[in-house]
């Protein structure tokens, strides 16, 4: 990881220095074991606070839309798909971005490893040889990366980013076996009254502080549907009904557009398996219509298009 | 300050008897996080924690409150207001989250405004905090004036001594409460004395503050206009974590749910982070971008509150550090604030 933080660094010093971008948006070291932060350079002598680790797990396309700068952007396989998605909608132009695309073997979930110690806090984490160091207090532990990376990094099939201007460090082999729906075939197998009581519990705990919505890059409506009053779409009140609606049509909103990036599930501080509704919809989408979002900006936005061979069975 | 011993083997059966007095709220653990909850049986608190998720505002300030429900039949409106609570408990708060009470209390319970419900919640709870032992690196009362075993806000303050808990008696309320459930309580002996004065120090030395606040208000009063802004909110999300999960935010939205001839009248946390916060009838808004809005976060709690209340409104609980998707760090903010 040492080499992919000088390379990333090499690449932003150049770019600023050539005035090929105005802005770097990449990571820089977090306050806390085991977390880095979004980091912005504007000056090339900052490139140094640029660093790359199994840390950097924030979909940093989250801070394009809009922007009217030249941007160097840091990005894993599944961010740069998001950047796709972001160009395809105009949200910002493929000249403006300078693609700083890093193969991605996953990032740590935080919360797996707090799971792992059980709630008892980290003084320092270290990473070797594909383990992970844990210390605290009164307790040293080591651990697989592997069983602590992301669900979605588990199983990921986009290691690799889809498009670039600069590939840092060496392109990763793609797992072709993983079954990426497998928990989402498991929670369809289970009866209807099930489910309900599943996502019932899990959306239950939500109460609204839209950290999903503001981590998903592709959430960026200038008024959210939430924040609509006339007419007033959903309550703002904790009543299940509009907790559920909210999810349910962000799920809906992101169709054919999310990527499973995870960053709504990473945003959520009380550990809300979000990815159960967005990946099953994210699996309607494949099977449908044989699309798969942010793959390329030649392709035209899913819903924003129709074929005649499109599934019709509810028209009868 | 009377000091009483409890033994752990009693806490059982004094939680047990407690809950058939009142409505006793402690940490229990819902899936992966704390929170503060009613109980119905001892055995489900969990006092081996760090301290929970959510603040314990919630017992005394509700996320979604109904003020009153309404219903109209033929000509005629009927109001229903909420009943007043009954005596509660609170067990097992963090002195941080004790002195976020006091917080409060100057906003919803003041001089010049009282808050029917927050006084009402306010009034009929008993609080009974538990001090910091091992304070977590993110933790950082010291720097604000606070203590891991500050009694401010509670009746009652717990030092937790391995077997046995010294209960110190704060308020003239916890000294009758102590009266009251005296079959629990025991004579101090100078043994406990001495190991408590030991735990005290040694959780004081692990907290040397660090984060500087000394001259913050003057600071931030001089600074309004400086650029340093713009860098220290870019990368916030925007979203509502660091204010819902901080034991002493307090804004408020008012929202009127109905649905045809019945509905109610209801008070949610509202965010100063959420971009309609000062979004005006006009279409004007006067914090725009998120810039605006952190500024106003961080000059609210360090420097307006300060003028208003004469106190900061941070604890130092550390609950926005740990839970922010960015890690944006308001030790980083404050630090970079004083060094400007």
């Amino acid at each position: 990881m040492k080499n992919l933080t000088t390379e990333i660094r090499g690449i932003a010093k150049k770019l600023l220095e050539d005035k090929r971008v105005d802005l770097i948006v990449g990571f820089e070291r977090g306050t806390l074991p085991l977390r880095s932060t979004p980091c912005f350079v504007r000056r090339s002598e900052e490139v140094r606070r640029l660093i790359w680790n199994a840390s950097c797990e924030n979909n940093l396309a989250r801070y394009l839309p809009k922007r009217t700068e030249k941007i160097g952007i840091v990005a894993k396989g599944c961010d740069t798909r998001s950047i796709v998605g972001l160009i395809q909608e105009s949200q910002i132009t493929r000249e403006q971005v300078f693609i700083v695309g890093v193969p991605c073997s996953g990032m740590i979930d935080r919360k797996k490893v707090d799971a792992t110690v059980d709630g008892k806090e980290i003084f320092e984490a270290d990473e070797r040889d594909g383990e992970v160091i844990l210390k605290g207090r009164d307790f040293e532990l080591s651990v697989s990366q592997n069983e602590l990376l992301h669900n979605s990094c588990q199983t990921c099939s986009n290691k690799n980013p889809v498009i670039f201007d600069a590939l840092v460090g060496d392109k990763i082999e793609e797992d072709g076996k993983v079954d990426e729906y497998k928990d989402i075939k498991e929670f369809e197998a289970l009866s209807s009254e099930e489910r309900w009581q599943s996502f019932t519990r899990e959306i239950s705990k939500c109460f609204r502080c839209y950290a999903c919505r503001n981590a998903c890059p592709l959430c960026y409506c200038q008024e959210c549907f939430v924040d609509s009053s006339q007419p007033r779409w959903i309550g703002k009140a904790l009543n299940f009904s509009d907790i559920a609606i909210y999810h349910l049509i962000r799920a809906f909103h992101t169709a054919g557009r999310c990527v499973d990036c995870g960053a709504c599930d990473r945003a959520c501080p009380i550990d809300i398996d979000l990815r159960k509704l967005t990946k099953k919809i994210e699996k309607d989408v494949q099977e449908l219509f044989h699309y798969r979002a942010g793959m390329s900006v030649e392709n035209i936005p899913l819903l924003a298009t129709f074929n005649p061979d499109d599934p019709q069975e509810f028209v009868r | 300050m009377q000091e009483m011993i409890i033994s752990k083997k009693q806490i059982a059966s004094f939680l047990n008897n407690l809950i058939r007095q009142y409505k006793v709220f402690a940490p229990i653990k819902r899936d992966s996080f704390v929170l503060f909850g009613e109980i119905h049986s001892s055995n489900e608190a969990l006092l081996n924690f760090a301290n929970s998720k959510i603040p314990p505002k919630e017992i005394f300030f509700p996320q979604s409150e109904r003020l009153f429900a309404y219903s109209l039949t033929s000509g005629e409106a009927k109001i229903k207001e909420p009943l007043p609570v009954e005596k509660r408990l609170v067990f097992g708060i963090r002195p941080c989250d004790a002195k976020s009470l006091v917080i409060l209390d100057s906003v919803f319970d003041g001089e010049t405004y009282k808050d029917v419900s927050y006084a009402d919640r306010r009034g009929k709870t008993l609080v009974i905090a538990l001090g910091c032992n091992s304070p977590s690196s993110t933790c950082f009362c010291t720097s604000l004036g606070g203590d891991p075993f500050s009694a401010d806000g509670s009746d009652l303050l717990l030092v937790d001594l391995g077997e046995e808990y010294v209960a110190q008696v704060v308020t003239e309320r916890g000294r009758e409460f102590v009266e009251e459930q005296n079959e629990y309580f025991g004579g101090v002996g100078g043994h406990s004395l001495d190991a408590m004065n030991d735990v005290v120090r040694a959780a004081e030395a692990a907290m040397k503050p660090k984060v500087k606040v000394g001259e913050i208000k003057e600071k931030l009063d001089d600074i309004f206009d400086d650029q340093i802004w713009s860098s220290l909110s870019e990368r916030c999300l925007g979203c509502a974590i660091c204010t819902y999960l901080c034991p002493t935010c307090h804004c408020f939205d008012i929202v009127d749910e109905a649905i045809d001839r019945e509905g109610e009248r209801v008070r949610i946390w509202d965010s100063c982070m959420f971009p309609l916060f000062t979004l005006q009838a006009s279409g004007v808004n006067p914090r725009p971008t998120g810039k605006e809005r952190v500024r106003q976060r961080i000059m609210h709690k360090f420097s307006y509150f300060v003028d208003n209340y004469g106190q900061r409104a941070c604890v130092g609980c550390g609950r926005c550090i740990k839970n922010c998707p960015v890690n944006l760090d308001i030790r980083e903010v404050l630090n970079s604030i004083s060094n400007r």
